[in-house]
């Protein structure tokens, strides 16, 4: 019984995300669909013991379609009882087509469908988010809780009133005409990296919730590129979240600090994930309209680069981080570009990039651009003022693990400004 | 599918030919949609100033002057307009003037609710669109 439960479960969280695209389309409602795909998920529980079906995901799509009808059925024998009351049902009762069978099995375009619908520009982002993870992904509601240290009520308040929105404005299910493809790609995109780094970005929260919402991104980014290959920018994104990923085992030491990119134990790195993120951003290239996602995909491979070349090209990523901005002139981009520079031609020309950078007011209390001046002091070997600097990092973040980290940047420099000492006080 | 298109704008002064050419905007949409036949009704309304405010009250009905809030876009205008789906009704409210009060506004699209609709509520489905 608990192997079965555990079948049971492997194929809710593998294949609802499909079956229920289906079951919406021909529904015409993500409450019913999802009552009926929960019921066939029970009936599998009763049935399956005595024989297990061939292709688990049809059997369950057939028999939520079957559960469908039933609803229908039940829908219109009560009503032909109380018409009276007509005027205030708005349920739906259309009985599901006998050629829905065979669609239903053509998950493709129905995933897209869904994915389109979930993230439509008409819903707020956080509503868009709740709404992908629970149809999409299969979550439960209290784990999307979880993931985003969110009371449960309010998230399912959350998708109360995002599935009211979609069926009173009339929210079409439908993949966008190809002239509206790219307004409408970018907030599918944008709800897929936003999960992938809620899950990546180590705050506080559930660790296990967290790494499933990276899983959970990259099979999201897996299907938008399957679905939709030619769109160069939905291959750079699954590139980008693969590459991260792949350093998911040696970016963290068991007590949860931090290891900066250039002390991580490489051997820990996923070689198989890096070498998907590396094809992925070629092939995206190859295409001719690089996007910001290609770029920063293009940027983790150069960094990935260092697993077979054992050094990283600076100078290709400050280009990168060059062209990257301008597509998008943002301070931080700036800020990435003037480190690239500094490690790739020389650390005081780097340095005085970064003091000449842009909107100086908002970069005074961004942490980053203070522990970016401190590790390039660093390196220059300006202990005195990489410590001052770290300080200011130190008192902009809230991130424990980032605490965690500048403290024992500053700790390693108070060392070695006391040895230093000691020398001084030796030769004496 | 019916949809209420609110005409929200800002109050700037506008030149004679600037507020000529919001009209002859309108004016175009107007025979347009009217062409197409989805087009209910398109109408200006009067200043806010002038709005009246009719609450009910146990036992009395109140009223009272003035708009319900002070707030710096103002309802001057709206269109009821026949589409197929919100997106449909988001490619005509980007094609509607809003420059009525002078300044840049904006438009609120809500669905008419339709009580005792039996359809599926969501549309599409499929459907191939051009």
């Amino acid at each position: 019984m608990e192997i079965l439960r555990e079948t049971v479960e492997a194929v809710f969280r593998r294949e609802s995300g499909k079956i229920i695209a289906g079951l919406i389309r021909i529904s015409g409602s993500f409450d019913l669909a999802e009552e009926a795909m929960q019921d066939a998920f029970a009936a599998a529980l009763e049935h399956w013991p005595a024989e297990m079906p061939e292709n688990p995901a049809a059997w369950i799509a057939s028999a939520a379609r079957r559960k469908l009808i039933d609803y229908a059925r039940r829908e219109r024998t009560r009503r032909d009882k109380e018409d009276q009351l007509l005027y205030e049902t708005n349920t739906v009762t259309r009985e599901p087509d006998p050629a829905d069978e065979a669609s239903l099995m053509d998950f493709a375009d129905d995933q897209l469908r869904l994915m389109f619908t979930c993230c439509h520009p008409a819903l707020n982002q956080e509503a868009q988010v709740a709404l992908t993870l629970r149809t999409l992904g299969g979550l439960t509601t209290p784990e999307i809780a979880r993931a985003f240290l969110v009371p449960e009520a309010t998230l399912a308040q959350r998708l109360v009133r995002a599935k009211r929105k979609i069926q009173s404005a009339h929210i079409p299910y439908e993949v966008p005409p190809r002239d509206a493809l790219p307004d409408r790609l970018a907030p599918v995109q944008a709800v897929i990296y936003l999960v992938f780094n809620e899950g990546y970005t180590a705050a506080a929260g559930d660790s296990l919730i967290r790494r499933e919402l990276c899983a959970e991104a990259i099979r999201l980014g897996h299907t938008l590129s399957e679905l939709l290959p030619r769109e160069p920018e939905n291959l750079g994104l699954l590139a980008l979240l693969l590459l991260h990923d792949s350093r998911r085992d040696a970016r963290v030491t068991a007590e949860g600090e931090l290891i900066p990119l250039d002390e991580q134990d490489r051997s820990l790195w996923d070689r198989e994930q890096i070498a998907e993120g590396l094809q992925l951003v070629e092939r995206a290239l190859r295409v001719g309209t690089p996007g910001p996602y290609q770029l920063q995909a293009a940027i983790a491979a150069v960094h990935a680069q260092a697993l077979f070349t054992d050094r990283i090209d600076w100078r290709q990523i400050a280009a990168l981080y060059a062209e990257l901005y301008r597509l998008h002139d943002s301070p931080v981009v700036a800020l990435n570009q003037a480190v690239a520079v500094a490690l790739g031609y020389d650390l005081k020309k780097g340095l005085a990039m970064i003091d000449t950078l842009g909107d100086r007011e908002q970069l005074e209390s961004y942490h980053l651009f203070h522990a970016a001046r401190a590790d390039l002091l660093r390196r220059m070997d300006e202990n005195e003022a990489a410590i001052v600097e770290y300080d200011r990092a130190l008192s902009l973040t809230e991130n424990a693990v980032e605490r965690r980290y500048l403290r024992r940047r500053i700790a390693e420099l108070a060392d070695a400004i006391m040895c230093g000492l000691c020398r001084d006080c030796a030769s004496a | 599918m019916r949809y209420m298109m609110l005409i929200y704008t800002t109050h700037r002064p506008a030149t004679p030919d600037e507020m000529a050419e919001v009209a002859t905007a309108h004016r175009a949409l107007m025979d347009e949609t009217e062409r197409l036949g989805i087009l209910y009704s398109a109408n200006p309304l009067e200043a806010p100033a002038t709005a009246t405010t009719v609450r009910r009250q146990p036992g009395k009905v109140l009223v009272t002057d003035g708009p319900f809030a002070e707030t710096k876009e103002q309802l001057a205008g709206y269109y009821l307009l026949e589409c197929r789906d919100l997106d449909e009704a988001v490619e005509w409210a980007a094609r509607i003037p809003t420059a009525c009060g002078g300044g840049q506004g904006c438009v609120e699209i809500r669905a008419i609710h339709e009580a005792g609709r039996d359809v599926p509520s969501m549309s599409g489905g499929g459907r191939a669109r051009a």
